[in-house]
């Protein structure tokens, strides 16, 4: 026992170790619920820093779980559980079939549970009812018949020891079997550098045969993508920042990816159609994956994991966004694709990013809820009350129509991403189209409104912006805007002059940068006490400017005069918002949708996980054991039956508690009336 | 000459023969329930469901058999549910118009009966343990047996009406977190009653109900304020019968744990007070607030939502209650029972908790090697559950093999309940993963 090789195995299979492990491995794994794990490795960067980056990667923090010292810890428990099994179990095992029936007289007086009686039956007679009254309690019993005496050595409950050697070798089974669907080949090999992953875009034809994990790779998890109508045999796991291309037995081909909405908008079924055709043999057959309902074949299990778009071809009416006459037409562009453009002697690049079909979202305005519902605590209470769930729920949710997501890069190579809308949208009862930018991924889209025109289309926005951006067509604006404003009889002259002249500077500050261009001028030229009045005369006269420039516009197109009621005038109104706001649109394009032909994608997971019914067969063991150890009462008792007609009684639980003092007592109260 | 001889085992058949007629009319009614439920809706289960429902015979002739008032509580429970459920005639309107179902047996309203009971029940056990008076503590009995009834009956009523919104909607009251705080209420609350009978001590249902009410305490916060009792359709990860199974199972975890807990708290209060040491006091003061703390852990998370006010009476509310436990410790300490029965309800409600949560965890892993392709991918909830199970091998390591008493077992189980406080919510509020079901 001195030496350090024993010294080191008494450790290993202590128990203090074995719960040092288990707190420590309690402790490592927070790490990874705290840590997001398995990000792509910019997101770390970004989160970290360029120091402590490297750093947390080098010490695996982005996949504990898979991390060398990790694995060490659980290699630990393994060794110590099965160090611990192998002293203790042969022991143990042999102790429950071994009756202790060498307890002589004197040794009763070891146990702090006895009892002494006394009996006037013979003892035959004593021995056979005591004998009979342990069976019926459930104990296994062993006579030893000595010169002056009987020895009942009685034990119940054995199998308890069978819980302890289950439980234990039930958690090497799952560690071994968990060590079998790690990644720990894999890691191996490309710490070997027999397999090297590869970094940034490639398609999956041209992927070096280094970087490919053979068919009969015994234990993978891979993802596949497969667009309706494809079918894909190579399935592709993310190692760190790369990637690796697993090949596959069989190949799957996507006739159909099905996807449907409850009622309130929340997905209820994610299924795929495939066909499935066997490399080997050429065979084919159908079948259904859906969440929760995989398919197994020859080995692989293939899961419903995600969806995606597949390549939509989405027709596309490009608007012009600034001032001028260039009209750029149609596009049309698959989800995936990047295609050049050419507009205003600027070159772009069109990145088409994603298109969703539908939009289910929750459109009731606030005022919908019932006042009572939101208010007193009463009415809160009345509403807290009845039936989970209302007929009359205070929410309306609508699918507002597909949507497009697309990137716009200009020849400095800075992107802008939009975010549009194919079906316009209702507003406080009028309808816009929106279209959503942001130059950055993490910000979120800002949205401009584009009202809608009486014929539900966008031409007189874009008349109206066209007149407004128009130069050469301000002083007739001013003319009219001024014979409109005119029918006060006692304008002067000089007034007049000065109307005139603010007509055309709003317009032209206008034209420049839209109303945050109209707000720096005003900061600049009106002192602070008069600007909101101001502020006010040069709105109302943009607005009436904006009037009449769209109804010259109309004249020259050849179309009437519109009445001047209050629709129109909201429509101005929102006209002019939207021309300000698409000085920040960014880029001079709007997309708009007129059409697509929608296809689908599915995304799966596929695995093969040798260790599964090795862990599986653990959790069994793991089970009975436990129970097995908690709910079978171990106990041993003696009793001594002497010539003399004394008798002596002895208990001893495997482990003190109440229930074994509870037996006890009933025991001891027990045996005088067998006895009498 | 000695001379030896074996006798055979005792054969298993004494359960069964011992058993009185009742015994045999209760199994029979479970299984004319059982048989009427599957003819009457066996279309629409498939057949992991029907073997669910032929298991749960057993499962609960078992537990009758083994605890009787469970039988009661079954018929009961079947009356109400079955009242209710009769007055709806097939109409969710209807619970706006009959009397009966707007105010007592409707989902909503049964369960806000619950919580009402769950209260007045603390109120009785605390009245009882200050007073002495054993009326105050059978008072406290009863009302957390009319809680159970109208909570389990309100999570049946539940499931029914949740087909009604929809036969592609309905689903088992088991996929949400406030179904399952209803459930957690229950199930502890049940626990605490078998305890309750088995060490004839009704002085424990103070302690054990302060958890509940906490519990209670946010689901009327999450139904008020938040509106988390409408009943929402399962997206597709959940859409599996092994939810039916793996929940509840949790939920014997969770609630035995938090019972282990409270009785740990017991436990060294009445230690501390017999010993007489203020350093120990002053543990237990920190204990308290530790415990109040916990229990408003919400707040922590919530307050944005601008209704702080209600987190910081909850606060308050809970740090006074266990601030007068300690105070009160000398007047507490001799009513409650003896120190060894204290031990032995931590060890056995932490035994029956570990092994539920055990199959919890291997029946969750079975449902997501189906729905997400990996028996274990160390998902942040998988891990937590993982780190919980760890916690309360190691004590029952402790316990079992080093033979560890007393007090430092008492302060570990309680502080396993800050381990499974946060493995039950903090998960779902800190950390994003595969248990959020925001999307497929």
């Amino acid at each position: 026992m001195n030496s350090p090789r024993s010294a080191a195995l008494e450790l290993l299979s202590s128990m203090r170790f074995a719960v040092s492990l288990l707190t420590i491995i309690a402790v490592a794994s927070t790490i990874g619920t705290v840590l997001k794990q398995n990000e792509p490795y910019s997101n770390y960067l970004e989160q970290f820093g360029p120091f402590w980056f490297p750093i947390f990667a080098n010490l695996g923090l982005y996949s504990v779980y898979s991390a060398w010292w990790f694995l060490v810890i659980l290699g630990f428990l393994v060794v110590s559980t099965s160090l611990c099994l192998w002293r203790n179990a042969p022991r143990m095992l042999r102790e429950t079939r071994r009756f202790q029936d060498s307890l002589r007289e004197k040794g009763f007086d070891n146990f702090s549970q006895r009892a002494t009686y006394s009996t006037s039956l013979p003892p035959e007679q004593a021995r056979e009812r005591l004998a009979a009254y342990l069976n019926a309690e459930g104990f296994s019993i062993r006579e030893t018949r000595r010169e002056q005496s009987t020895l009942i050595a009685a034990q119940a409950g054995m199998h308890r020891r069978w819980g302890y050697v289950l439980a234990h070798s039930a958690i090497v089974l799952i560690c071994l079997g968990g060590l079998a669907d790690s990644e720990a080949l894999l890691k191996f090999q490309l710490f070997s550098g027999s397999k090297k992953p590869v970094n940034g875009n490639m398609r999956l034809a041209d992927v070096p045969e280094e970087s490919r994990l053979p068919v009969g790779n015994m234990s993978f998890r891979a993802n596949m993508m497969v667009p309706e109508g494809r079918s894909a045999d190579q399935a592709v796991l993310a190692v760190g920042d790369g990637l690796l291309v697993q090949e596959l037995p069989f190949s799957l081909s996507l006739k159909k990816f099905i996807i449907e909405h409850y009622s309130t908008g929340q997905p209820r079924l994610f299924a795929s159609e495939v066909m499935v055709t066997d490399k080997d043999t050429g065979k084919s057959f159908d079948a259904r994956i859906e969440v929760n309902k995989p398919l197994v074949y020859r080995g692989v299990t293939v899961y419903q994991a995600s969806f995606d778009d597949g390549g939509t071809l989405v027709k596309l009416q490009a608007r012009n966004m600034a001032g001028g006459r260039e009209n750029p037409g149609m596009i049309e562009a698959r989800v995936g694709e990047t295609l050049p453009l050419q507009f205003g002697g600027a070159a772009f690049q069109l990145e088409m990013t994603g298109f969703r079909p539908f939009n289910i979202e929750n459109i009731a305005p606030d005022q919908a809820v019932p006042a009572d519902a939101t208010g007193s605590l009463a009415a809160r209470m009345r509403n807290g009350l009845g039936a989970a769930a209302r007929p009359d729920a205070h929410k309306e949710v609508r699918n507002v129509g597909p949507s497009y997501q697309y990137k716009l890069r200009d020849a400095a190579g800075q992107a802008r991403e939009y975010h549009n809308y194919m079906l316009p949208l209702q507003v406080d009862q009028r309808w816009y189209m929106m279209t959503g930018m942001r130059s950055l991924p993490s910000e979120s889209f800002r949205f401009l409104r584009i009202p809608l025109d009486d014929a539900g289309s966008l031409d007189e926005f874009s008349r109206l912006r066209d007149a407004l951006f128009d130069a050469s067509l301000r002083r007739e604006i001013s003319r009219r805007f001024l014979a409109g404003a005119a029918n006060s009889p006692d304008m002067s002259e000089t007034v007049r002059t000065r109307l005139d002249e603010t007509v055309v500077r709003v317009l032209d500050t206008f034209g420049r940068n839209g109303f945050q261009s109209v707000a720096e001028f005003l900061d600049k030229a009106v002192p602070e006490a008069e600007r909101e009045a101001a502020a006010g005369i040069y709105l109302r006269v943009l607005q009436g400017a904006a009037w009449e420039a769209w109804m010259i516009a109309r004249e020259r197109a050849g179309l009437k005069r519109l009445v001047a009621d209050e629709a129109h005038a909201r429509f101005v109104q929102d006209a002019l918002s939207a021309v300000s706001d698409t000085f920040f649109y960014g880029t001079p394009l709007y997309l708009q949708m007129s059409g697509y032909e929608e296809v689908k994608a599915s995304v799966f997971q596929l695995t093969r996980s040798p260790g599964k019914n090795i862990v599986y067969s653990g959790c069994l063991l793991l089970v009975l054991g436990i129970f097995a150890m908690f709910y079978v009462r171990e106990r041993r008792l003696w009793l001594l039956v002497k010539a003399s007609g004394e008798v002596k009684f002895a208990f001893s639980p495997n482990r003190p508690a109440l229930d074994m003092s509870e037996e006890f007592e009933r025991h001891r109260n027990k045996i005088p009336q067998i006895l009498s | 000459m000695e001379n030896v001889q074996s006798l055979p085992v005792r054969s298993g058949w004494t359960f069964l023969n011992t058993r009185s007629p009742g015994d045999w009319l209760y199994v029979l009614a479970l299984i004319a329930g059982a048989a009427y439920a599957m003819v009457q809706y066996g279309a629409y289960m498939d057949e992991y469901e029907k073997a669910i429902l032929v298991l749960s015979v057993p499962t609960f002739g078992w537990l009758g058999w083994r605890w009787s008032p469970i039988r009661s509580l079954l018929a009961a429970v079947a009356v109400v549910s079955l009242l209710a459920i009769s007055m709806y005639q097939s109409d969710l309107g209807r619970a706006e118009d009959v009397f009966l179902l707007k105010y007592f047996v409707s989902s909503q309203s049964a369960i806000m009966w619950m919580s009402v009971l769950f209260f007045l029940a603390t109120f009785c056990y605390w009245a009882g343990l200050l007073s002495g008076s054993s009326f105050a503590g059978s008072s406290g009995t009863v009302l957390t047996w009319c809680a159970v009834l109208l909570g389990t009956s309100g999570l049946l009523v539940r499931w029914y009406e949740s087909y009604l919104l929809g036969p592609d909607i309905g689903h088992i009251p088991v996929s949400n977190l406030y179904e399952v705080f209803v459930l957690f209420s229950v199930m502890t609350a049940l626990f605490y009653l078998y305890y309750e009978q088995r060490y004839a001590t009704k002085h424990l249902g103070g302690f054990v109900m302060v958890v509940i009410s906490a519990a209670v305490g946010f689901l009327l916060w999450y139904t008020f304020e938040r509106e988390a009792h409408e009943i929402q359709p399962l997206v597709p990860a959940l859409q599996s019968w092994w939810m039916k199974i793996h929940v509840p199972a949790n939920f014997i975890g969770y609630g035995t744990f938090s019972l282990a807990a409270m009785t740990g708290f017991a436990y060294l209060i009445k230690n501390s007070a017999s010993a007489g040491s203020q350093k120990g006091a002053s543990a237990l003061w920190a204990a308290a607030l530790a415990l109040a703390l916990l229990l408003a852990l919400e707040a922590v998370v919530f307050r944005k939502s601008g209704s702080s006010v209600f987190w910081l009476a909850y606060f308050a509310v809970f740090a006074t209650i266990f601030g007068a436990m300690v105070a009160a410790r000398h007047a507490i300490a001799a009513r409650l029972p003896a120190v060894e029965i204290l031990e032995d309800l931590m060890y056995r409600s932490i035994a029956v908790g570990f092994a539920f949560f055990t199959i919890a965890t291997i029946l969750g892993a079975l449902w997501a090697a189906e729905a997400w392709g990996a028996y274990w991918s160390w998902d942040p909830k998988e891990t937590w559950a993982l780190i919980v199970w760890l916690n309360y091998a190691a004590w029952l390591h402790m316990r079992q093999m080093k033979g560890l008493r007393g007090a430092p077992m008492a302060w570990w189980a309680l502080a396993g309940l800050l381990v499974t406080t946060f493995a039950f919510l903090g998960v779902n509020m800190f950390l994003s993963g595969l248990h959020s079901y925001g999307q497929l």
